[in-house]
C-alpha cells in the first residue's frame, strides 16, 4: 500500500525561477514593480502556508451580516478601539508616571507641563477614559434595545457586563492616580463606600487600603489593579466577546420584518 | 448466536477496544491514569503560583496596625468649651496624604458619659462618606462639605446622612502632654467601639452587619 503524502499546496509560480531571463531584458521601472509586487504575494503566501490565516481571516473579516445592519452596530468596535487607544497611551504615560505618595503628583505635573506632547497623551488618556465609558453604555443600550441580549447571544450578555464592571474600575482605580485633592478624596469615599457592603465590606475596603487607613502602598496597590490586573482581564474578555460575536452572528435591527420562505409566504394569511 | 463475555471496560468486541496494556482485573486505564495525573500536577503547579499570590495581595487584611501615641501640646491649650484644631500623621512618610486634622478639648462634666480631667478628641473623618468635616463655632455644629452631614458638640449626629456619630481618638497625658493615640467609634450612646469605616451602622440590628475588622486594635 503506497504511503499517502500530504499535498503541498501549489501556487502557480512556486516552480518557476525567480527572475527568469527574459525579464531582465524588460524596463528597469517596470521589473522592479513587477519583483516587488512578486515578493509581496511570496512574503504572504509564506506565512500563510504555515499558518493558514487566510483561512481565518476570511471568515473572520467578510461574515455575512443581516439586512438593515447601521452605524449603532459600530459602537462595540468603537468601544474596543477606546480600549486599544487608553492601552497605548495608559504603556507610554507609565514610562513617566511614579507610583508613591510623595511622587506621583509633581511626576503628573512634569508629564503634562514638560514632556515633549506629554499634554497630548495624557489628554488622550484621561479623556479617552470618558470616551470609553460612554461608548460601552452606547453599545450596551443598542444591544439592549435592539434586543440582541436573547437567545442565543445571553452569554455574550453576561461577558459584556463583565466587561462594563471591569472598565468602570478601571475608571475608579485610574482616577486615583493624578493624586491632586480631588484623586485622593473622590478615592477615600469611593473606598468607604466598598465598606458599606454587608459583611465583606469592611476587608474589602481594608484590601482595597492595604490597611485600615490610606497609606503608603494604596496608590501603588491601584497602579497595579489599573495597569496590570484589569487590562489584560478585559483584552481576554474582549477576545471572549468577539469570539462569541463571530460565532453566532449578529441580529437584524427590530423594526426589519422576518422574511418568510417562499412556501411559507403562500400560506400566511 | 453466541454473545462474546464483555470486557471490563464495557466493550463487546474486546480485541479491537482494549487499549495496549490492559489487563485482566485492572481498575483505571493507563489513558485515565495520566489525564488524571496530568490535571492533578497542572492544579498543584497552578495553586502553587496562585495560592502566594493571593495571600501576598490579602496579607494587610490580617495584619494589625500599630498603637502610637503622638503628642498634640500641653494640657492648658485646651478648653472645655471649645475645639482647638491640631494636625497629626495617620500613615508616616507618604506626605500630606498621611496627615488629618483632630479637634480637642477637655471633657465637660455637665455633658452625658463625661468626667472631669479627661480629653476628648474628635476625628474629622465624616461618618458618612469619609470626607473631612470641619468644626463651625458660630453654629456650635461640625459640618460636612460633601453632602451635607451635621454633628453637633459632642460629635452626635443632628442632620444629614451620617450613620453615626464622628469616631474619636483615645487620649492620655503623658510627660506634660496631651497625647493623641489610637481611633475609636462610637455608637449614638457614644458608646465605644473598635474603629469602623464611614458608612457603618453601631446601632440597633444594623451593627451585625458591619463586623470587627483585624488590623485595627479594640477601643482603649
Amino acid at each position: 500500500m503506497a504511503i499517502r503524502v500530504p499535498k503541498l499546496p501549489l501556487r502557480g509560480n512556486r516552480h518557476r525561477q525567480p527572475w527568469p531571463l527574459e525579464e531582465q531584458e524588460h524596463n528597469g521601472e517596470v521589473q522592479l514593480r513587477e519583483r516587488a509586487a512578486e515578493l509581496q504575494a511570496g512574503i504572504v503566501g509564506w506565512v500563510d502556508e504555515r499558518t493558514g490565516a487566510s483561512g481565518f481571516l476570511r471568515g473572520f473579516l467578510f461574515r455575512k451580516v443581516p439586512k438593515g445592519t447601521n452605524w449603532f452596530y459600530t459602537l462595540g468596535s468603537a468601544t474596543m478601539f477606546a480600549f486599544l487607544s487608553q492601552a497605548v497611551t495608559g504603556v507610554f504615560l507609565a514610562m513617566y508616571y511614579d507610583p508613591s505618595p510623595t511622587g506621583a503628583y509633581d511626576s503628573v505635573q512634569h508629564i503634562t507641563n514638560d514632556v515633549f506632547l506629554g499634554s497630548l497623551v495624557r489628554g488622550m488618556h484621561r479623556w479617552g477614559a470618558t470616551v470609553m465609558v460612554v461608548l460601552i453604555f452606547l453599545h450596551m443600550g443598542r444591544t439592549f434595545f435592539f434586543g440582541a441580549y436573547k437567545y442565543p447571544r445571553e452569554l455574550n450578555w453576561v461577558v459584556g457586563v463583565v466587561l462594563l464592571v471591569l472598565t468602570l474600575a478601571m475608571a475608579l482605580t485610574g482616577y486615583l492616580l493624578p493624586f491632586d485633592q480631588r484623586s485622593f478624596w473622590a478615592t477615600v469615599v469611593a473606598v468607604n463606600i466598598n465598606g458599606t457592603a454587608p459583611f465583606i465590606g469592611p476587608y474589602l475596603a481594608d484590601f482595597l487600603r492595604s490597611g485600615p487607613e490610606f497609606g503608603a502602598t494604596t496608590l501603588t496597590r491601584f497602579y497595579s489593579i489599573h495597569m496590570l490586573l484589569i487590562p489584560v482581564l478585559i483584552a481576554a474578555l474582549i477576545g471572549v466577546h468577539i469570539y462569541l460575536v463571530t460565532k453566532l452572528g449578529t441580529t437584524a435591527p427590530p423594526w426589519l420584518k422576518a422574511e418568510l420562505p417562499e412556501p411559507l409566504e403562500k400560506e400566511r394569511v | 448466536m453466541a454473545t462474546e463475555p464483555a470486557t471490563p471496560n464495557g466493550h463487546r468486541d474486546g480485541h479491537a477496544m482494549k487499549p495496549p496494556g490492559w489487563y485482566e482485573g485492572e481498575t483505571i486505564t493507563r489513558r485515565r491514569m495520566f489525564t488524571g495525573g496530568a490535571m492533578a500536577l497542572g492544579g498543584i503547579a497552578g495553586a502553587a503560583i496562585g495560592l502566594p499570590a493571593i495571600g501576598f495581595a490579602l496579607g494587610p487584611v490580617f495584619k494589625n496596625s500599630k498603637v502610637t501615641w503622638q503628642d498634640v501640646g500641653p494640657p492648658g491649650d485646651f478648653t472645655a468649651d471649645n475645639y482647638v484644631p491640631k494636625t497629626i500623621t495617620l500613615t508616616s512618610d507618604i506626605g500630606e496624604a498621611g496627615k488629618s486634622t483632630v479637634y480637642i478639648r477637655k471633657s465637660n462634666p455637665e455633658l452625658p458619659g463625661e468626667k472631669t480631667g479627661e480629653f476628648v478628641a474628635i476625628s474629622t473623618r465624616c461618618a458618612h462618606a469619609g470626607c473631612p468635616v470641619r468644626w463651625v463655632t458660630a453654629a456650635e455644629r461640625f459640618v460636612c462639605p460633601c453632602h451635607g452631614g451635621v454633628y453637633d458638640f459632642q460629635g452626635k449626629v443632628t442632620g444629614g446622612p451620617p450613620v453615626r456619630p464622628l469616631d474619636r481618638f483615645a487620649t492620655r497625658v503623658t510627660n506634660g502632654q496631651v497625647q493623641i493615640g489610637p481611633r475609636f467609634s462610637v455608637n449614638s450612646q457614644l458608646k465605644r467601639f473598635s474603629p469602623r469605616d464611614p458608612g457603618e451602622h453601631l446601632d440597633g440590628l444594623w451593627k451585625y452587619i458591619y463586623p470587627k475588622r483585624f488590623t485595627t486594635p479594640p477601643p482603649q
